[in-house]
């Protein structure tokens, strides 16, 4: 049922907010077009409780207008002192309790089944481990062996993708039961693409899990919705639904690139500065300068500078040691895990020999294997 | 003072303590009172003065006048000022003028505990400057957690976390002191015959926040104390690795905070409850339900804390519980409104200011009620949580419900606590230019949060613009208009019209209390000779 959910979208985002809703399509008011079994489910769901409430403010607000209009001094109202001891003041009261509790009733019903279709979780065709981390995610496909780190890469105001684009997207295939696993490697977090998935918290020692059956091909945003420190707004989300076929293509690229990483990480190579340089400080911009900032300043205060620091400068044993297993306590955290020997190698290398550290010093991917 | 003096002054007739003296060392309801009025106005123009910045800062995307640190802090720092600054402070002022007053007590049970419990509210707003300007010392980074302080970001922060905590503890115990204070009143001076279903429904009101408080305070403080524990001494009470548990914290913030949501609330409903029957010239309708349902509301609220974290992993039985739960406090909430409307119904309405108030109060926080029960379903709230949807939400429950309760509660006993009018054309100006800028504020940010926009972020996509800059005009509106609130009661404190011992015609109807028997304003010792109540 590939375009049920769009159509499904299309008829309550008409019905309930009329005019208001269908002259600004393209001013976003509602929740995204959801393209998974799930999300339309929750989607049919949030467009009920939003009509029950509608219809709660109308029956209100015009309660209170036939007040306003009827019952002033300036027309000649006189209070009616006995409206209190009268039938309806005696019971009326009680008829508040009995009809929001039908409306409760009539939303819940709706509501705990829904709940537990969230709650289920069958054998899944591909799982997806998502690690947040200060401030990237982690994509694990446990299946596959595949893995990599998720960066925001548009800080460019002018453009459309202003803080949404990633430079590597999760890449998941349509039509297949996809479990997603969330946890964390330092704070919380929460890996939330609206269209896709409900939203689930990434909690250091936990394991959460939201499943998803991705319906329609196309680019889906999100963005982490847990506060997570100084990054928070830039922790963007882009996920890919392609074709089954796609999807294998894809994974076979991956696997070919990451044996070369692998081969090329452990050959017992020595590296050229130049070589390390050059590797380094991509590296660096992409897991270090938000924080340590391009210019290796850091922000006083906040984040250390690197720049001219006796980290960077003295010996590469404590600086190798902070960068291979983080400073707990604080948002730095442990590399080993996520970048090789030759990638910590690279950008070890790098943060001694620029911005005026001039160690000299080189650290070869044989030094990063020993201290591990 | 000398203790030979004082007990000198004692057996005078008139012994009205006088200079720095009657204010610093004060036991008297009223000034401690207008402290506490005093105090929560200058902390909403320094919450307010927060807001606005963050409102400056999303006028549009991209980083203009804050970094995100700073923007974290000030989120962080806004919520705890404005909740433990702003609407506690000034309900507790309000029920600290009015409970001796409508009772017919002569002051308030325990009148130095009182002092105290008022002297330890700017001793704690210091503790939070501190907390502030301690980043500016190279003491590692600000508080930049959120109110909730959830671990384990709360553990990275650097001193500033730590004189946050200790904020946290000293409000915590002048609010318990406070609602000890005023338990015992209302418990134990009520004039002769005032039995406790005679009592007007602020003191009802202000009873049950009391008892929440006293319930509640303490988790929070155990709570933050673990937190100091886990950062200085080893423990590991949030910490997985140790053994310990992220999530503990959020539930024992929770408890307290949730039914923190009804102490904010409970005041000014109680407030509502005195000025409709006035401007209808009518009785409350459903005094009765009316108190048993706030009752259930306050247990109700005590056991539902778990609905502000759907979206942490608990079991399909844990959430159905909190989401049936937390769906039925409608019916409490629902029998309020409509207590209040039928309490209009067949009335002889004027709309003075706090009736203004009032009325607008009652639309704008069932709005803030069904936007409550869309987010207790927890698939919809799965979408909902961290969103500015959520945003909306809480700022239309806690600006009508709370803080425009008070402010309708300001214009009510304003001519009794001054013995002047206020001016009534600037007191309607003030209540059109607020809730049209309020409106402005807090209605578009329920789309961009249905959109996509989490919330406490510093810099969005570009296509949340749009909502934002009306969001901020809005902000700048509704925060300019405070200025004008300022104003209007400056200029009542220094004369005008005066109110005479019953300003409002209707005052005198229902369950109204025993305040309009004195004079505006009341002498000294409020009731010298306990009233009869019949």
């Amino acid at each position: 049922m590939p375009n049920l959910a769009l159509w499904r979208w299309r008829l309550s985002t008409a019905g309930i907010g009329g005019v208001a809703l269908n002259a600004s399509a393209e001013l976003k008011m509602n929740l995204p077009e959801p393209v998974s079994p799930l999300t339309a489910e929750i989607f049919d769901l949030h467009m009920l409780t939003t009509t029950v409430a509608t219809i709660i403010m109308v029956v209100v607000i015009a309660l209170v207008a036939i007040i306003i209009f009827r019952f002033r001094r300036s027309k000649g109202a006189v209070a009616d002192q006995s409206f209190n001891d009268s039938r309806f003041g005696t019971w009326g009261w009680m008829l508040v309790p009995i009809v929001v509790l039908a409306i409760d009733l009539s939303i819940a019903g709706p509501g705990a089944k829904t709940l537990k279709n969230v709650e289920t979780f069958e054998e899944a065709d591909l799982t997806l481990k998502i690690i947040g981390s200060q401030w990237k995610w982690t994509y694990d496909y446990l299946d596959q062996e595949i893995s990599f780190v998720s960066n925001l890469n548009n800080e460019d105001l002018s453009s459309p993708g202003y803080l949404r684009e990633v430079d590597n997207p999760v890449v998941l295939p349509t039509h297949k039961r996809i479990r997603f696993l969330h946890t964390s490697s330092d704070v919380l977090h929460n890996w939330w693409v609206p269209s896709v998935a409900p939203k689930k918290d990434a909690i250091p020692g936990y394991i959460n899990e939201t499943w998803a059956i991705i319906e329609k091909e196309g680019t889906y945003y999100g963005q982490c919705a847990e506060l997570c420190g100084t990054r928070h707004a830039y922790m963007p989300i882009v996920v890919k639904a392609v074709s089954e076929q796609e999807f294998t293509q894809w994974v076979d690229k991956q696997k070919q690139q990451k044996a070369q990483q692998l081969a090329e990480a452990s050959a017992e190579k020595e590296w050229s500065k130049a070589e390390l340089m050059a590797r380094g400080e991509s590296i660096y911009n992409r897991a270090c300068a938000a924080c340590h900032q391009p210019t290796g300043t850091g922000i006083p205060g906040v984040f250390p500078a690197l720049q001219g620091s006796p980290i960077a400068t003295g010996d590469p044993a404590p600086h190798l040691d902070i960068v291979i297993n983080g400073k707990p306590g604080t948002a730095m955290s442990a590399w080993g895990s996520q970048l090789n020997d030759l990638e910590i190698a690279a950008v070890i290398t790098y943060e001694r020999n620029s911005w005026g550290n001039d160690s000299g010093d080189l650290v070869q991917p044989a030094d990063v294997k020993a201290a591990r | 003072m000398s203790t030979v003096a004082l007990e000198q002054e004692g057996h005078k007739d008139h012994h009205v303590p006088t200079g720095i003296q009657r204010w610093l060392f004060s036991t008297n309801h009223k000034d401690i009172g207008t402290m506490y009025l005093i105090f929560s106005l200058v902390m909403l123009f320094l919450g307010g003065g927060m807001a606005m910045m963050i409102r400056a800062e999303l006028f549009m995307p991209g980083l203009q006048i804050l970094n995100p640190d700073l923007y974290n802090n000030l989120v962080t720092n806004h919520a705890l000022i404005m909740v433990f600054g702003l609407v506690m402070p000034a309900a507790a002022g309000m029920a600290n003028w009015m409970i001796p007053l409508q009772i017919g007590a002569p002051d308030m049970a325990l009148p130095r505990l009182n002092n105290l419990s008022f002297w330890l509210l700017p001793a704690g707003a210091l503790m939070l400057i501190m907390s502030m300007l301690a980043p500016y010392f190279g003491t590692g980074g600000p508080v930049n957690t959120g109110w909730t302080l959830y671990p384990p970001l709360s553990i990275q922060a650097g001193m500033s976390m730590d004189l946050a905590i200790f904020t946290l503890h000293i409000l915590g115990i002048s609010s318990i002191l406070a609602s000890i204070n005023i338990i015992t009143t209302i418990l134990n001076m009520r004039a002769p015959g005032m039995t406790l279903m005679k009592m007007p429904i602020f003191v009802w009101a202000w009873l049950l926040t009391a008892f929440l408080l006293v319930l509640v305070m303490p988790v929070l403080a155990g709570g933050v104390t673990m937190l100091l524990f886990d950062r200085h001494f080893g423990t590991s009470f949030f910490d997985a690795a140790g053994g310990g548990d992220p999530v503990l914290f959020q539930h024992l913030f929770w408890f307290f905070g949730h039914p923190e949501v009804y102490v904010l609330l409970l005041p000014s409903i109680g407030v509502l409850g005195m000025i409709v029957p006035t401007f209808s010239r009518k009785p409350l309708f459903g005094y009765k339900p009316l108190v048993i349902f706030m009752i259930i509301l306050t247990l109700l609220g005590l056991v539902v804390w778990a609905h502000h974290q759907y979206t942490i992993g608990m079991s399909l039985a844990v959430t159905t519980y909190f989401m049936i739960g937390t769906i039925l406090i409608s019916i409490p909430v629902g029998l309020m409104l409509f207590n209040f409307i039928f309490t209009m119904w067949r009335g002889s309405l004027t709309f003075e200011t706090p009736m203004l108030f009032a009325i607008a109060i009652i639309v704008m926080f069932s709005f803030a009620g069904v936007t409550g029960v869309m987010l207790a379903v927890v698939p919809a709230d799965m979408q909902y949580h961290d969103t500015y949807f959520v945003v909306a939400h809480f700022h239309y429950a806690l600006i009508p419900g709370a803080l425009f309760g008070l402010y309708a509660g300001v214009f009510y006993w304003l001519p009794k606590w001054t013995g002047h009018r206020y001016d009534e054309r600037l007191g309607k100006i003030f209540f059109w230019w607020t809730t049209i800028g309020f409106n402005l504020t807090f209605f578009p940010q329920h789309f961009s949060g249905l959109a996509g926009m989490p919330r406490r972020i510093i810099d969005y996509s570009i296509q949340f613009t749009d909502f934002n800059m009306i969001s901020s005009i809005g902000a700048f509106v509704f925060g300019l208009s405070h200025l004008l609130f300022l104003y209007i009661i400056i200029k009542t404190i220094r004369g005008g019209e005066p109110a005479g011992d019953m300003p409002w015609d209707g005052a005198r109807v229902g369950t109204a209390g025993l305040e309009w028997t004195l004079s505006s304003p009341p002498p000294f010792h409020s009731f010298e000779t306990p009233p009869e109540v019949k």
